[in-house]
């Protein structure tokens, strides 16, 4: 029964979040300690992967300094970048195994915590069945490391169920790539969106949450290009739009279709690129027939001539680029919305040309490398595929293992907290992973978690997801291994190991491996350095679409990183995926699709007549694990608040400050009001990052993709009312 | 850093507050940031401003300080209030037009940006204007301003009578060649109002 051992605030209490505002030794001390070294890395928050560089003094981060020969980021930074560094030498942070008792936790070793732990997944499994334990990975975690989950999770454990929290984040697009393009990577570097005559950015608030791929999209209007927006919300980058479509969340299908049908009743699409480059011309181009502008405009709320204007725009310029992010995929259609937008590029000719082309833009720190090795539930490494015979032989081979030792495909990240709920998974091991905070529903996942029989944590701050376990075992952060990680780019890129991991904690790989071999599989797991195991993953990647074969941690230093796939050492790598029309499928065509509307898992209806969407605040990062505990961060936005539209917020009576209870058919949250004219009226607005009385998915509900298995994050129905009070 | 100035482009804020948080981590004034933002009305837009010291040619700050405490250098940085003369009166806090100084009461003294001399002088842009996301704040060369914005660097200011001239530019659209923020000047000059004699 992995309740909280202790109550609630009493964790906090002891474990934080506490607010680390100061550099080690205090503001004063650098002046007269200076820095020993400047290591070149990246920031861990976020899928830019800006480059940065840490100061280290006597194995300790004391603070940061631009790296402006980095070429992504050219030394810019966002606050998350430039508070980044406090995150070490944090006073929350664990320093020794935590073992839960009757009142809490108390310090264990680590013989006993990783006994522990094995002995319970052994009886369990021996009681239960293999498949009765389960795995979750991060995206935060460096390559090397999520490429170690999936290989610990079906070789070590012998589980099909292992999945990771970027199931949250980047899989409606992934699956709608492969489907369309054969693989799932941003078609061209960044470098190509200031070449663009138009960009369309789609469900992406780019200001906040990617801010460096803002300079981008300015450069493209500093050139001359036009802005084109859709977003329920003004976003900061929506004060430079040449034209904004605020669009009803949940209609994104509808525009997309709509745009589409507009290209092809007006003879807009490139007819060449479609004869030449594409299959499913036909059944696609009738999927849309019935999308005129009129019908979608009343579905929508974006009026019709911004329809016909943008799809005009996008099909005229001789180079277009659509950009997109969480906005158009966190749906239960995400593949599909997806897809259309795809489409869109496709049928325009705008594919494997410098400035025009499609890209989604990675949200987690490792969103793009921590999802093409092997930690997906479906998954081997190199983006292969699990159920593929000839991919099963090649890792099984590289693994020194017969192929039928592979388990199948398990279930992804929601489908296991279900099945944990249900009573089918009784064991579940979680790193890099905040689910009580991050998942939908979240009172729904916290009894989940109280009925495991065993649950494992491997985390550096005690999560809120942490706080259930009976084990707790210090990991490392970012900073103290080295490896790869790979950018929103396709940019795979080098993680320096700027300081060994404090106190007892061990560095994760080193918890994963040492797990491995008291399993008895340790000869699987033979290694002494994250150089060893990147090794390993380069040959299981060979041959695969992700293929990082050629790839080395001395390339990705002198070549400022390579983009995959990059097939032998002297393989220049891949900036520009599908260059010349020519995709990943065996016939080299784009494979156009059919999509259907349909309505949201939650639907607006008279006892829940508002739409709820969620999203980021610059200042934080996903589940705020981290960025919580960052005080500098904290400040800009302590609290989360409920964006309403002043002419919302006056039929309920309700001012600016004023709390608000909003509540969906799953429970209530009460929150300050933020009157704002920069939502749709019909529509409000909470940030993600809290736990708690304040988070923003105990509203949110599990309704999956039934391709992706991505949450509906971006649409649930709510009620509002004024609660009385004020913040 | 010779030959680069820095510019100042409201229009491409998005408010991320990089620049307030990382003017802090400066080597002159570390744990206290020098930059003004605003969020210039929340309620009605997502529009953000963040700006730095203008460095006046003829500093309004160090004219009204009753203690001679701001100086400003041969390289036309004004710097903060020289701590030993500082009263904490405020004249400057009142007088700049820009709205820039700040008194810190910890520390009883005015503080504001000193375009980050210990950087700029070994080669180093601004702290702000490195981390900048967006541009908004940049340190570059006039001809690299030229070349690849549209907006107009201006750095002559009206407030009522008083004409500024400053080292940090502001970028305008295009077609002006200033920005006036006294609506006088968008009124026709052949009548002021019926009373103007009065």
């Amino acid at each position: 029964m992995a309740k909280p051992p202790a109550p609630i605030e009493e964790l906090t209490e002891q474990y934080g979040p506490h607010l680390n505002y100061v550099p080690l030794g205090g503001w004063q001390d650098e002046s007269s300690n200076p820095a020993d070294r400047l290591v070149k890395t990246h920031c861990c928050f976020c899928g830019q992967q800006c480059g940065i560089q840490l100061k280290v003094r006597d194995d300790k981060v004391i603070g940061f300094e631009p790296w402006e020969d980095f070429p992504f980021n050219l030394g810019k930074l966002c606050p998350k970048g430039v508070k980044r560094y406090l995150q070490s030498n944090h006073q929350d942070r664990l320093l020794d195994p935590l073992m839960r008792t009757d009142r809490g936790f108390r310090k264990g070793t680590w013989d006993e915590a990783l006994d522990f732990t094995v002995k319970r997944i052994r009886d369990i499994q021996e009681r239960h069945g293999k498949d009765s334990v389960a795995v979750f990975g991060g995206a935060s975690l460096i390559t090397e490391k999520a490429y170690l989950m999936g290989k610990f999770a079906r070789l070590a454990v012998g589980t099909r169920h292992v999945d990771y929290n970027g199931r949250l984040c980047m899989v409606s697009a992934g699956v709608a790539y492969k489907k369309i393009f054969g693989v799932d990577r941003s078609l061209l570097p960044w470098s190509d969106i200031p070449k663009a005559q138009v960009l369309l950015i789609v469900g992406a608030n780019v200001g906040e949450c990617y801010p460096i791929t803002t300079s981008y999209v300015w450069e493209c209007r500093d050139n001359g290009g036009k802005l084109i927006i859709t977003d329920p919300r003004m976003t900061p980058i929506s004060r430079n739009a040449d034209l904004y479509l605020p669009v009803r969340p949940g209609t994104d299908l509808i525009l997309l279709m709509s745009m589409l049908h507009v290209v092809l009743r007006d003879g807009l699409e490139d007819k060449k690129f479609i004869a030449d480059h594409t299959t499913g011309f036909e059944a696609f181009a009738d999927s849309v027939r019935d999308y005129e502008p009129q019908t979608a405009s009343i579905k929508t709320g974006v009026p019709a001539e911004s329809i016909e204007k943008a799809a005009h725009w996008f099909a005229k310029a001789d180079r277009a680029i659509a950009l997109h992010s969480r906005g158009l995929e966190h749906h239960s259609k995400g593949v599909e919305n997806v897809l259309s937008l795809v489409h869109l590029a496709v049928i325009t000719g705008n594919i494997g040309r410098e400035g025009a082309g499609v890209a989604m833009i990675t949200g987690q720190g490792n969103g793009q490398g921590g999802r093409e090795h092997g930690q997906k539930c479906d998954q081997l490494p190199g983006q292969r595929q699990l159920v593929d015979p000839a991919a099963r032989e090649h890792v099984a081979k590289v693994w020194g293992i017969s192929p039928d030792e592979l388990p199948q495909p398990g279930y992804s990240a929601q489908e296991i907290m279900n099945a944990i709920h249900d009573g089918e998974i009784k064991a579940l091991l979680c790193t890099c992973f905040n689910p009580v905070v991050s998942l939908p529903d979240s009172n729904f996942t916290r009894e989940a978690l109280n009925k495991l029989e065993y649950f494992g944590v491997i985390d550096f701050f005690l999560s809120e997801t942490a706080q259930h376990a009976d084990v707790v075992m210090p990991g490392s952060l970012q900073e103290e291994e080295e490896g790869v990680t790979c950018s929103g780019e396709g940019r795979v890129i080098h993680i320096q190991k700027a300081v060994d991991p404090p106190g007892n904690a061990w560095p994760d790989s080193k918890i994963i491996c040492d797990l491995a071999h008291r399993l008895g599989k340790g000869q699987y797991f033979p290694f002494q350095s994250t150089r060893e195991i990147f090794d390993e993953l380069r040959e299981a990647s060979r041959g695969g679409v992700a293929d990082y074969y050629g790839i080395t941690y001395e390339r990705i230093d002198k070549e400022m990183g390579v983009f995959w796939p990059c097939p032998s050492e002297d393989h220049p790598g891949t900036p520009r995926l599908i260059e010349g029309g020519i995709t990943f499928h065996a016939d080299g065509k784009c494979h156009l699709q059919v999509c259907t509307w349909r309505e949201s898992g939650d639907p607006v209806s008279e006892e829940y007549p508002i739409y709820l969407t969620t999203g980021r605040v610059v200042s934080q990062f996903l589940s705020g694990a981290q960025t919580r505990r960052i005080g500098a961060l904290v400040d800009i936005y302590p609290e989360p608040k409920v964006e309403i539209h002043p002419r919302l917020a006056e039929k309920h009576g309700i001012e600016d400050k004023d709390l608000v209870t909003v509540t969906t058919r799953r429970a209530e949250i009460t929150l300050p009001a933020m009157v704002v004219r920069t939502i749709r009226p019909d529509t409000v607005f909470i940030p993600y990052h809290w736990p708690h009385d304040k988070s923003a998915n105990k509203l949110t509900h599990r309704t999956l993709d039934p391709q992706s298995k991505i949450p509906e994050f971006k649409v649930s129905a709510c009620r509002i009312r004024k609660a009385g009070g004020t913040a | 850093m010779f030959g680069y100035e820095f510019y100042i482009d409201p229009s491409r804020c998005i408010g991320c507050q990089s620049c307030v948080k990382a003017c802090e981590e400066c080597e002159t004034h570390r744990g206290v940031s020098m930059i003004n933002f605003d969020y210039i009305d929340r309620t009605n837009t997502i529009a953000t401003g963040a700006y730095v010291c203008f460095h006046c040619d003829e500093p309004t700050c160090a004219m009204v300080c009753p203690a001679d405490a701001i100086k400003k250098g041969e390289d036309g940085i004004v710097q903060s209030a020289l701590k030993p003369r500082c009263i904490g009166c405020s004249n400057c806090v009142l007088a700049c037009p820009f709205g820039i100084p700040k008194l810190v009461i910890e520390r009883e003294q005015m503080m504001k940006c000193d375009m980050c001399y210990d950087r700029t002088s070994v080669g180093k842009r601004p702290m702000c204007a490195t981390v900048c996301p967006s541009g908004a704040l940049l340190y570059a060369t006039p001809e690299q301003v030229a070349r690849t914005r549209r907006e107009k660097p201006n750095n002559v200011f009206y407030f009522g009578s008083q004409r500024i001239t400053t080292k940090v530019f502001m970028m305008a659209p295009a077609e002006r060649d200033f920005v006036s923020i006294d609506i006088a000047d968008y009124m026709s000059e052949e009548n002021d109002g019926p009373f103007t004699t009065a």
